[in-house]
Order: C-alpha cells, then structure tokens, then sequence
C-alpha cells in the first residue's frame, strides 16, 4: 500500500529561552492532507513555539517549511513567507478576539475580499452561533469565545488550522462538546489541522496521529493506539485522594478518602491509622474488592 | 477691552499643531511599538526631549535652524521661498517639535497595552498591518487616541518660551495669548493680562477636565463589561 502523499513537511531548529534555561528546540515531521496531529508533551517542551514557527510568528535559527508544495520557510535561500501569507487558521489559547467587533463582524473581519459571504452563515450555523451573532465577546462564556475563535478561524478557509491548548480553560462538559465541533469543522471544511493538547482523552478522540514533544525535540511519534498502548495500561485502579477523617471502631480504625468526587471509607488497624493525618495526600487501591492505602 | 485676536492665533495653532501631530504621531507611536530597532531608543529619547528642556533652549536652537543666516534657513528661504522665523508656519513646526512627545507617549503607552495576540490573530487572518492599524488596533486604543489629542492641544495653547524666541510677538501672526499676558504684563496693564490669563485657565481645567471624564467613562464601561 502506498503511503498518503506529504502535505506539510515541517523541519525547524532554534534556541530557546525557557525558565529551566537555554534548550534547542529540534524538530521534523512530514503530515499528510486531511490528517489531525495531536502535538502533546510537558510545559515548556516546545508545543507552542512549533504552531508559531509554522504560522511565522516566531523566526528560526534555521529550516525550512512546506505546505503543498508551495515554499513557507527556508532559511537557505533566504525565504520567509509573511503570516499573512501563509494560509492557515491560528486559535490561540486566551483566544485573542477583537473586543470591538460582534460575533458576525469578527467573521466578517476574517473573510478575505471577494470572499463568497456564504460561508460565515455555515460557520455561524456549524458551531451554533446563530444566536449569539450581534453579541461582543466579552458578554460570552469561555466555550462561546472558543467556538468563535474557532469559526474566525476557519472563515478565511485555511489549508491549515493551528490550535494551541483549545480546551483547557474548560470544564469538562464543555471540553467534551467543543471536541465534536473542532471535530466536525476539521472533516467539513477538509483540514490539515495541528492541535496542541495535554490532555489524553481529546488526543484520542480528535486525532490521526500525535507527537510527544520532549525537551524541544520529538521523543514519540505515531498513531494515538501505538503510543498508549491498551496492553500497557494497569488492571489495578488506583485513586489519589486526600483524608478528610480518621475514626476508631471497636479495635480497628476507619479513615475516610475524598477521591475522585466520592468518600472511601478504608478500614486499617489502629496502629497504621496513627500513622496518617487529616489532610494528608495517599493513594488508594483495591486488594481483594477490599480499599487500601498503598502510599 | 480684550482683543481676541491673540485667543483666536492661540486656538488656530493648536488646531493645526494637533491635526498634524495626530497623522504623524500614529505611525511614529505604532513604529516605536512594534519594531525591533535597537536605535529606537535613541529615537524615543530625541522625541521625549521638549518633555525637559527648557523652552527657550529649544526655540534658541529652532531660531539658529530657521534663521536665512543659517544654512537650512537660508536653502528653505532661497529654493522654497519659505520663512520660518516670524511666521506663523514657523510657530507650527515649534509646535509640532515642542509638543510631539505629548501626543507620541499616550500613544505609544495604548499600543503597549494592547493584547499582544490582537495584532497576531489579525496577520493570521491574512490581514495586512495597515488594516490591523486602522481596523483593529485603532479602535482599542480611543482613550490614548483622546488623550494624546488633547493633551496636545492643551500643551501647543499653553506655548511660550518657544513662541517667544521663533515668533516674536507681530500682532495677528504670531502674538498668541501666552505672549499677549507677558506683554500685557511688561506694560503694567494687570487688568488686560488678568483677562486672558484668566481664559486661558479656564480652557485648560476644561480640557483636562474632559480628559479624565473621557478616561473614567471608558475604564468604567471596561468594569461593566
């Protein structure tokens, strides 16, 4: 089987300043059309700095970028596209939209000249802003704003979209939410997109592919499956809790675990129990269906 | 009776000072934000300068430029036919030097505390920087807009030692109210200098007074918002 052709081919090196000191940030990859990467990896390894590389937000010390055969980057020959140049959609963490402008009019604002019009209707539609058209960002909650940075986003239909860290300003159902409509805008308009993320279940539900940045440079890249393994994963579950009350019963002693949004009632002797205190952090397992305090 | 003549020569050089100042001052503020010239140190000093010299030294300099004995004055004079010294044109380039740094810092200061995404979001957006200028980055900054004019203005209708020194006092060209209240002075007529001084104050707090109302206007609506 022939693999997909290479859309984006992406290689980038440049010092960086970083609260842990001087680090080289070092890193290829090749992405084909139509692909999501997930980009994940600790604070400070690079994720940003690879979406601002792409969109020419930040200079190399040296590389070169290609997208579809047209040239972005390449420092041997002295070329370096202008963002505005650069066909791509940046959605970018605190979400940075224009407070003057309504939901439409920062679509409209995004909406190249000559643009078929039709487009900010659908987008409006797609991520269900309809209602919230004539509204200013910052009358809106935290999911509304991403949504519109989103479709602001996609308005000027990019051949790339970047998205740095759009979840984590929200809460869970939220979170959950936004993936369908990150999902649906990625398969409706026929995306390559980049998503920079830390948090595991949006990486498996969202993407074809994923990176782990470490350090500045690539320590894992493959399918999501490949990289988290289901045989890896432990039979044993394990909670990390914080003890809100120790009791005495009879000769044994009952210490009560706020974990996971419930009371674990554990029952230890006496003796371990004088060990803990209220408020200290340990972890719980299960031995024979039975809680335990393993650490 | 009071002439008004001198309010008036006052009024019109502010005016025109402040119209200059803010087509000039927005691309020179705009630049001083964003570039990444180390020079522009130098050019921030040069142009926050007038902020403390003292007036006369600067219109002592301005005089030695302009004079048609010095060669600018004397290339301006014989290839523009244009005379500085004693004219009203000559008062407005005073003014323009004199009074730039209170137009360029307030709007530098609003470039500085725009969210610095905002300029990023609009080049991703494929938009040049004169549209982010004009489309998005102008509209978020209308307090340093308002302020950097009227403090301008303000600034040019208090002028003296500069006027003095690149305009004389010709009654109708260049004897503007500051100067009127010191010949008003020298010539012993309180009452006459009381008159003007007194307009002249009450224009001022009115003009700050507008400032600040402006000012605590938006910060309230950024509150409510």
């Amino acid at each position: 089987m022939n693999a997909p052709p290479v859309h984006l081919s992406f290689r980038a090196t440049k010092m960086l300043h970083t609260a842990q000191g001087r680090q080289l940030f070092d890193v290829a990859f090749n992405l084909p059309q139509g692909l999501l990467l997930a980009v994940c990896g600790p604070s400070g390894a690079g994720k940003t700095t690879l979406l601002r590389i792409l969109a020419g937000l930040t200079d190399t010390d040296s590389g070169d970028i290609a997208m579809g055969g047209d040239v972005w980057l390449d420092h041997s020959r002295r070329i370096s596209l202008p963002t505005r140049r650069r066909p791509l959609g940046f959605v970018f963490q605190d979400f940075a939209l224009f407070p003057h402008l309504t939901v439409r009019g920062q679509l409209e604002f995004a909406l190249p000249k000559n643009a078929d019009r039709s487009i900010i209707d659908d987008l409006l539609r797609l991520m269900e802003l309809e209602e919230l058209q004539h509204r200013r960002p910052a009358l809106l909650s935290g999911g509304q704003q991403q949504r519109i940075a989103i479709a602001r986003a996609i308005a000027r239909r990019p051949r790339l979209l970047l998205l740095d860290e759009p979840l984590s300003a929200l809460d869970d159902e939220m979170r959950s939410k936004l993936q369908d409509y990150i999902a649906r805008a990625h398969r409706h308009f026929h995306l390559t997109t980049i998503l920079v993320s830390h948090y595991l279940p949006e990486i498996f539900s969202l993407s074809d592919e994923v990176i782990i940045l470490e350090g500045g440079k690539i320590s894992k890249q493959g399918a999501p499956a490949s990289l988290f393994p289901k045989d890896k994963i432990t039979g044993n579950l394990r909670l990390t809790g914080e003890i809100i009350d120790i009791a005495a019963a009879g000769g044994l002693s009952v210490i009560h675990v706020l974990a996971a949004g419930t009371t674990i009632h554990v029952v230890c002797p006496a003796g371990e129990a004088a060990n803990r205190r209220v408020g200290q952090t340990v972890t719980v397992a299960y031995r024979d269906l039975n809680p335990v305090i393993c650490e | 009776m009071i002439d008004w003549l001198p309010l008036w020569l006052s009024l019109r050089l502010a005016l025109v000072t402040t119209v200059i100042l803010f087509v000039l001052g927005i691309p020179l503020s705009y630049w001083l934000a964003y570039s990444r010239r180390r020079w522009k140190v130098v050019a921030e000093a040069c142009i926050s300068l007038p902020m403390v010299l003292p007036p006369t030294v600067l219109g002592f300099y301005l005089l030695l430029a302009f004079s048609p004995d010095g060669s600018f004055g004397r290339v301006l004079d014989h290839y523009f036919d244009i005379r500085l010294v004693f004219t009203f044109q000559g008062l407005v380039v005073a003014s323009l030097i004199y009074s730039l740094p209170f137009m360029v810092n307030p709007l530098l200061a609003g470039f500085k505390n725009l969210p610095p995404h905002l300029l990023e979001a609009s080049r991703t957006l494929g938009k040049s920087d004169w549209t982010t200028l004009r489309r998005i980055l102008l509209p978020n900054m209308r307090p340093s807009l308002i302020t950097g004019a009227i403090l301008a203005f303000a600034h040019t209708i208090g002028e003296f030692g500069v006027v003095m020194m690149i305009g004389g006092a010709i009654p109708g060209r260049t004897r503007v109210a500051s100067v009127a209240i010191y010949d008003e002075v020298q010539s012993m007529n309180y009452h006459l200098a009381n008159r003007y001084a007194a307009v002249l104050l009450i224009f001022s707090f009115s003009i700050l007074l507008v400032v600040y109302l402006i000012n605590h206007h938006f910060s309230q609506s950024k509150a409510v918002v």
